[in-house]
């Protein structure tokens, strides 16, 4: 177990710092190739000669790409000082470097925003693994019954709306028709009522997707589990319909339920970036939409390292929770 | 990959699978019926499916015609029609966003473009996308999946841990970070053609893993059979056997997950016009569509209805043919 879990995280580690190289590259390489100028956009279209070459130095955009991953990375653990044009600034560890935009350091936005991206994300987890997985296990135990047709046809039409237009049909009709809400988002630490009353939307047309999503999966793998041989032995040992299915059906159906879980969960926490974009979060996802745009490299990098960390330790979890939930997985 | 039959029976329709499919297990059963014809058999009845089918054929038609149907109604998709809009609130006058017999589906806000012609057109970029990229991820998925699967060790090793890797990272992040540093122009191509296929290559390269992993694991266990062991006794080379016994029988799979694949990219091709790195304007598309409908959903919530809906109606259909396809196509399935 031990050895298993030492053998993962170093596997994580590596992923991570081949993430980091890609993302690197995708902002280094590709525009060097276009034949775009980094420090230009930093500074601004009019800017001087002499003050693209400061920027350039201050931010080590001359030094070879390796370079600019070591410090990087150094900075993380270490801290980093950046000197150049006559001023020295230093950025205490972890040090995610300054945006190239506003000139905030990296770090504290990447603090600010996340737990409006956590707090989506698991609010929404919630009601989709509730409602989802209890659809799909009505579903497959009324095989071909009037609610399992019911129930697909509208996980069939979950999983075929995008977000972007059931989060606006959503607002259009709740905010500016019914105005139950209106539409702010208020951070926690305000109120725990008023951002609980600002999340209900974005977490109830979220989950609609994914409850649809995991309602078509749970039914499916129900219904082959159903057709097993020990689940036959279980009723014919006259074990009650509620343990057959409670007990040994569900253990199974849950396996690749939470395999899904994870993948999903480990990537909306990294970024919701269409459900942010949707309801005008400030989250990490609109955060790195923002800095897609504006070519902002160093937030970029933070939330790409924490979106993958998110995903990384989301299915060494699950992983870990197979040996739990299956007794025939073994981590070796 | 219409396959002509050979059986001399009374229902002669066209097959939907592959004619490779037909050598697929069960030929010597019932009558020597081959898989495309079972899962003809199959579709046949399935209504769901096969009303999906009609409706991707009909989206289809009109991406195609896109230019003779909007010549037809008379309207182009970047006219404006300034006098349909309200000067003080910059809607289209008129009820339902200004429907009219003009403007089937009435106009844009402040501009006043029919928004019927543009809804043709962005079909156009909807559909081209969600197949082309499928197209890329099949041809990447099955060659990398088939090569994995048969040659195993270190060639097997290295494709199976980039497929990880692949499926572990943040993707919509990395294909919006992509797309938005392309170069304006490149090969030749400029504006919209060079957004259409950067997207195009993106998206395809992020789906070919899951395509991977199915075909990796069908020809593991397929190149254990005993015909492929047979092939070779007999002499057949390495490629002989990859192409002429293992990839025939690769097709209904792979055919399954390019169908569940192309809604999919449709649903990515517009999230990223929604989020402004995909197409640009004035160029049509459905996903921009929505993104400028952001501003007007309380005073002209027409204008966010049509694409979406437009949306949600091809996404569906492709899913119900798609899950249709499948079960068809499932070999456990009753004959």
């Amino acid at each position: 177990m031990l050895a298993y879990l030492i053998r993962r995280l170093f596997a994580a580690a590596v992923m991570l710092v081949v993430i980091i190289l890609v993302v690197f590259s995708i902002f280094f390489l590709v525009p060097k190739w276009a034949g775009v100028d980094i420090a230009l956009s930093f500074v601004g279209k009019q800017a001087d000669p002499a003050a693209v070459e400061g920027v350039r130095e201050k931010l080590g955009l001359a030094e070879p790409i390796y370079s600019q991953v070591w410090e990087f990375f150094k900075g993380i653990f270490a801290g980093r000082t950046y000197s150049g044009g006559g001023d020295v600034t230093h950025c205490a560890a972890p040090c995610f470097g300054y945006s190239f935009k506003s000139e905030q350091a990296v770090w504290p936005v990447l603090t600010d925003r996340f737990p409006v991206t956590l707090g989506l994300a698991l609010g929404a987890a919630v009601l989709w693994l509730v409602f989802g997985v209890a659809a799909g296990v009505l579903s497959a135990l009324k095989r071909g019954s009037l609610w399992d047709r019911g129930a697909m046809v509208v996980a069939l039409s979950g999983v075929s709306l995008p977000i972007y237009f059931t989060g606006l049909l959503a607002s259009a009709i709740f905010v500016f028709g019914l105005k139950w809400f209106d539409g702010r988002y208020v951070p926690l630490s305000d109120s725990f009522s008023g951002w609980f009353g600002s999340m209900i939307l974005p977490w109830v047309t979220l989950a609609f997707l994914y409850a649809a999503m995991y309602a078509r999966i749970t039914r499916a793998t129900m219904m082959e589990i159903l057709g097993e041989d020990y689940i036959r032995t279980a009723r014919a040992k006259g074990l009650k319909e509620q343990v057959v299915i409670g007990k040994h059906a569900m253990r199974s159906t849950m396996t690749p339920i939470l395999t899904m879980l994870g993948m999903d969960l480990g990537a909306l926490i990294g970024g919701a970036i269409l459900t942010e974009t949707t309801f005008s979060l400030p989250g990490l996802g609109q955060a790195v939409l923002n800095a897609i745009k504006n070519q902002d490299l160093p937030i970029i990098l933070g939330v790409t390292l924490i979106t993958s960390l998110a995903v990384l330790i989301a299915n060494l979890v699950v992983d870990v929770l197979y040996a739990v939930i299956d007794p025939r997985v073994r981590l070796a | 990959m219409t396959a002509p039959l050979h059986e001399p029976t009374a229902e002669a329709a066209p097959s939907a699978a592959d004619e490779a499919a037909v050598a697929t297990a069960g030929v010597k059963a019932v009558q020597g019926r081959s898989l495309g014809r079972i899962a003809w058999g199959r579709l046949k009845r399935d209504k769901l499916a096969l009303t999906g089918g009609v409706v991707v054929l009909v989206l289809i038609v009109i991406a195609l015609l896109a230019p003779v149907i909007t010549n037809l109604v008379g309207q182009d998709p970047n006219d404006y029609h300034e006098n349909l809009i309200d000067p003080l609130f910059g809607t289209p006058t008129g009820s339902l966003g200004g429907i009219s017999g003009d403007h089937l589906l009435g106009v844009e806000p402040v501009n006043g473009r029919d928004i019927f012609a543009r809804i043709v057109y962005g079909a156009q970029i909807s559909l081209l996308v969600g197949f082309l990229s499928a197209v890329v991820a099949v041809i990447l998925g099955t060659v990398l999946g088939i090569l994995a699967g048969f040659f195993g060790g270190w060639v097997d090793s290295v494709i199976s841990r980039v497929m990880d890797g692949l499926l572990a990272f943040p993707q919509l992040l990395f294909i919006i970070a992509l797309v938005s540093v392309m170069p304006n122009s490149m090969l030749g191509l400029t504006g919209t053609g060079v957004r259409v296929f950067v997207m195009i290559l993106v998206i395809g390269f992020f789906g070919w893993p899951y395509i991977g992993r199915v075909v990796r694991g069908q020809t593991l266990s397929l190149r254990e059979r005993e015909y492929v062991e047979a092939a070779r006794s007999l002499g057949a080379g390495r490629f002989y056997i990859l192409f002429k016994e293992l990839l025939p029988n690769l097709v209904a799979p792979i055919i399954v997950y390019t169908t569940m694949m192309i809604p999919t990219n449709i649903l990515t091709e517009a999230a990223l016009s929604f989020l402004g790195v995909g197409v640009k304007p004035p160029t049509a598309s459905w996903g921009q569509m929505l993104s400028s409908a952001i501003d007007y959903y309380d005073s002209d919530p027409m204008y966010m209805v049509v694409p979406g809906v437009a949306i949600f109606i091809t996404v569906l259909a492709f899913n119900l043919f798609g899950d249709g396809v499948r079960d068809a196509l499932d070999p456990k399935g009753s004959r």
